[in-house]
């Protein structure tokens, strides 16, 4: 047997707006700005990503998932996001349902809002993960069996916690400083856990996609399915399936429609089950099958920059300070729900922990003008860093703090 | 008498304290009986002017004065379009502050073919070239007025070359100058080898629309701060623009050493400029991020409200001309912690002082005066008398002085 396994991830974070010390004690939204231009504004933009990717891929995978049994992909979509779909597009959640119908399409879990909570409150990253496997028992009638942690991190303690919380496997990347001579083709078992499979993102084969596409300075480029799947099978002689973990976005958003990119996914699907023995396996049909060995990560991998760690979100002094104070005032913020006041501090905490906030105030690549800034709401990442300081006030100011 | 004024920007259309104290400077002489004509880079409407004559040296907008940056010599040598002849609609990318001092010399000779004022008198760098061309070229008496020269606005560092060349050159023909503070009278002195008896020091006062205007503090656009005060917090504010000539950093240590003794303290920086981003990470990596509070470009109210609710306004400037918004915080009861290197200083004698350097004092002071009720008050009190001693129309008084006899000189 020759199996890919495609995994792809949505998400949107609430992008908080320019918060200024002004509108502390006067307004406690923030996260919905009155600007439909402004750079902050979060329904432009969903609108904006849903035109060029999320419709068009939406589109691209269920004329797929029509015309080929063979045809499966699995799928992890934030409790943000789905948020924000169900105010702006509610059509694309009842699409994603219909999809989810067939059985060919799996829900991964993660963490409801997308944060690195696991790096700063155990409790809270559980109660995340709790509030998305609800969430999408609730929409999708399913219960997720295969977790993915935020951007991928994963270390040893985070393929134990998960275990406990009744998953069957992980994702995590494929790095080569933990893999060393081994291959991402196979599925591992996670040190320090009783039965939790590893599935590995083979990161040449699925960046090649993702971030190599288009790019015509790359001696490959144009990439045919042709030679891809050269690739692909010299991939499969040393392995079983080859796991591409792509962020949804890349089609259409990171490599734009003018690129070929849904004319080469297309091609790519039916030219692969063309073939004898090809398949297309969901996450938990690939941890099914038994492990070639254990795998430890004893320190933290990422699927971010070349870096492949969490300095892109715990990096710097402004994200460190802003997380310390945020994550400091959960406590206080607890004992106020559970005296039903102020019912939305939970919530707003909440959304302040996703990761994408602390990515903005990362200063590494920022002048490099790279995609740290192509990916930023913000001016700069100290406006970032000060809009959100202002907002730990407001939410200090909401406690009587 | 006729007095050809030539600035470079009037409020609302100002960045800073120099279209402030022209203003003044203007409406003072004017309430005397002066006749003036004071030319701007811009087209604006300026309505509420009416005590003389605005024109209007190109059909920019403003904006481009900001974007061409009044302080900021720096971007002169910014890209020169050969052919952008700055006509009715250009972006503002493509104008250089050098296209815009061409123009405006362009105007002012003109200007001079058809009228003839008893004196020119120049505010400042921006308009020395077209100063010098009225004194070379149509023998009219120059005044130069210094609000700031270039090695104040380089904060220590040299400064631009051409800017300087323009400066000395304008120092060096005028018939008298005007400094705005006796710091500022010894760096020309010793900058530019100007003789001492040739340099008048004519200090700023408070703008009289400030004083004029009826002020409640606003609660609601600082609920917080307000908050924060009734809990025990000594709110200390800075107003400016961000520029290394500032001091900020500076003061931003200072403020760390102080809140490691006293964590009740708010650090409230107003302001905007190139410098921004560098405090809100100096404060994040000091650790103080959560007591420092950047609120943006204020002004009008929301900049009253900053002095109406701080009790220590700090001027932290390595180099301060003058230093209007020192009496404008004081005007509000603030008290009041400047460098020695700032100008106001020596007009408000009510006041902490200290080198600019000196982060361990500036810390002092500030637990000084946050501890003790009884220092507040006291100084408060005795600033009140001060802020005041020097009026517009004192101001108009000590210029007029000089215009006559310059004019005299000129005509005998």
């Amino acid at each position: 047997m020759r199996g890919i396994c495609l995994y792809l991830h949505i998400h949107q974070p609430w992008r908080f707006r320019a918060y200024s010390i002004f509108d502390v004690g006067n307004s406690d939204n923030y996260f919905l700005d009155g600007n439909y231009h402004s750079k902050q504004n979060n329904e432009r933009i969903f609108r904006k990503v849903a035109e060029k990717s999320y419709l068009p891929t939406f589109t691209l995978l269920e004329k797929n998932l029509k015309r080929h049994e063979g045809f499966k992909f699995s799928l992890s979509v934030t409790g943000v996001w789905l948020e924000q779909a169900e105010l702006w597009m509610p059509e694309l959640i009842e699409r994603l349902k219909k999809m989810v119908k067939t059985g060919r399409v799996e829900l991964v879990a993660e963490t409801y809002y997308h944060s690195m909570s696991f790096f700063y409150d155990r409790e809270e990253f559980e109660e995340q993960v709790r509030k998305q496997i609800t969430t999408f028992e609730r929409i999708f009638n399913v219960t997720p069996k295969v977790f993915r942690n935020t951007e991928l991190a994963y270390n040893d303690e985070v393929g134990a916690t998960v275990e406990k919380l009744g998953f069957n496997a992980c994702l995590a990347e494929g790095w080569d400083k933990v893999l060393g001579w081994r291959s991402p083709n196979f599925v591992y078992q996670a040190a320090g856990t009783k039965n939790l499979k590893l599935l590995l993102k083979n990161y040449r084969l699925s960046d090649d996609i993702a971030f190599r596409f288009s790019n015509k300075e790359w001696k490959d480029w144009p990439l045919t399915v042709e030679k891809y799947e050269t690739w692909l099978g010299g991939a499969c002689l040393d392995g079983n399936v080859i796991n591409l973990f792509i962020d949804f976005e890349t089609f259409g958003e990171h490599q734009w429609a003018e690129t070929g990119i849904f004319e080469f996914m297309d091609r790519l699907i039916e030219s692969w089950l063309a073939k004898f023995d090809n398949k297309f396996l969901t996450v938990s049909e690939e941890a099914a099958s038994p492990p070639v060995g254990e795998l430890s990560y004893p320190w933290t991998v990422t699927w971010a920059d070349t870096e492949r760690d969490l300095s892109a979100w715990m990096g710097n002094k402004l994200q460190d300070e802003a997380m310390r104070e945020l994550y400091a005032l959960k406590k206080e913020i607890l004992k106020a729900a559970s005296v039903g006041k102020d019912k939305n501090l939970l919530e707003d905490f909440r959304r302040l922990t996703t990761s994408d906030h602390a990515y903005y105030m990362c200063t590494k690549y920022w002048n490099d003008g790279d995609v740290h800034a192509y990916f930023s709401a913000y001016d700069s990442p100290y406006d970032a860093f000060m809009y959100f300081q202002n907002i730990l006030r407001s939410l200090q100011y909401r406690l009587g703090l | 008498m006729k007095i050809l004024m030539l600035g470079w920007e009037l409020p609302p259309h100002n960045s800073g304290g120099l279209g402030v104290a022209c203003l003044n400077l203007s409406r003072a002489l004017a309430k005397d009986g002066a006749e003036i004509d004071f030319v701007v880079p811009y087209t604006a409407e300026h309505e509420e002017i009416n005590f003389m004559h605005v024109l209007s040296a190109s059909k920019l907008d403003p904006l481009f004065r900001f974007g061409a940056g009044a302080y900021d010599s720096d971007k002169i040598e910014d890209l020169i379009i050969p052919d952008a002849k700055i006509p009715n609609a250009i972006s503002s990318d493509q104008v250089s502050i050098r296209q815009i001092q061409k123009t405006y010399c362009d105007f002012v000779e003109n200007y001079l073919m058809e009228f003839k004022p008893d004196l020119v008198h120049a505010h400042d760098w921006l308009t020395f070239e077209a100063g010098v061309l009225a004194k070379k070229n149509f023998g009219i008496p120059l005044i130069a007025h210094v609000h700031a020269t270039e090695f104040d606005r380089a904060g220590g560092e040299n400064g631009n070359p051409l800017v300087h060349e323009i400066e000395r050159e304008g120092l060096l023909l005028a018939d008298k100058i005007f400094a705005v503070s006796n710091a500022t009278k010894h760096i020309i002195h010793e900058k530019y080898n100007i003789p001492l008896d040739k340099i008048d020091v004519v200090y700023n006062s408070l703008d009289e629309d400030f004083l004029k205007q009826a002020y409640s503090l606003d609660e609601r656009s600082y609920k917080y701060l307000e908050s924060m005060k009734k809990r025990g917090y000594t709110l200390i504010s800075t107003v400016g623009r961000f520029t290394v000539q500032k001091g900020l950093t500076h003061f931003l240590h200072a403020a760390a050493r102080a809140l490691r003794k006293n964590n009740k303290l708010l650090f409230l920086f107003a302001g905007d400029g190139e410098e921004k981003d560098e405090l809100v990470n100096l404060a994040a990596e000091l650790g103080i991020a959560k007591n420092v509070i950047f609120t943006g470009f204020v002004r009008g109210k929301q900049l009253r409200d900053v002095y109406e609710l701080s009790d220590i306004f700090v001027m932290s400037s390595i180099s301060e001309p003058f230093g209007l918004t020192a009496l404008e915080a004081a005007h509000h009861g603030d008290v009041l912690i400047l460098t020695k290197q700032s100008g106001v200083a020596e007009v408000l004698k009510n006041s902490f002082r200290y080198d600019f350097w000196d982060d361990d004092k500036l810390a002092n002071e500030i637990l000084a005066i946050a501890d003790s009720k009884a220092l507040q008050e006291t100084l408060k009190s005795n600033i009140k008398a001060e802020y005041r001693k020097i009026s517009w129309a004192d101001v108009a008084k000590t210029c007029e002085k000089v215009y006559n006899e310059i004019v005299k000189k000129a005509k005998g």
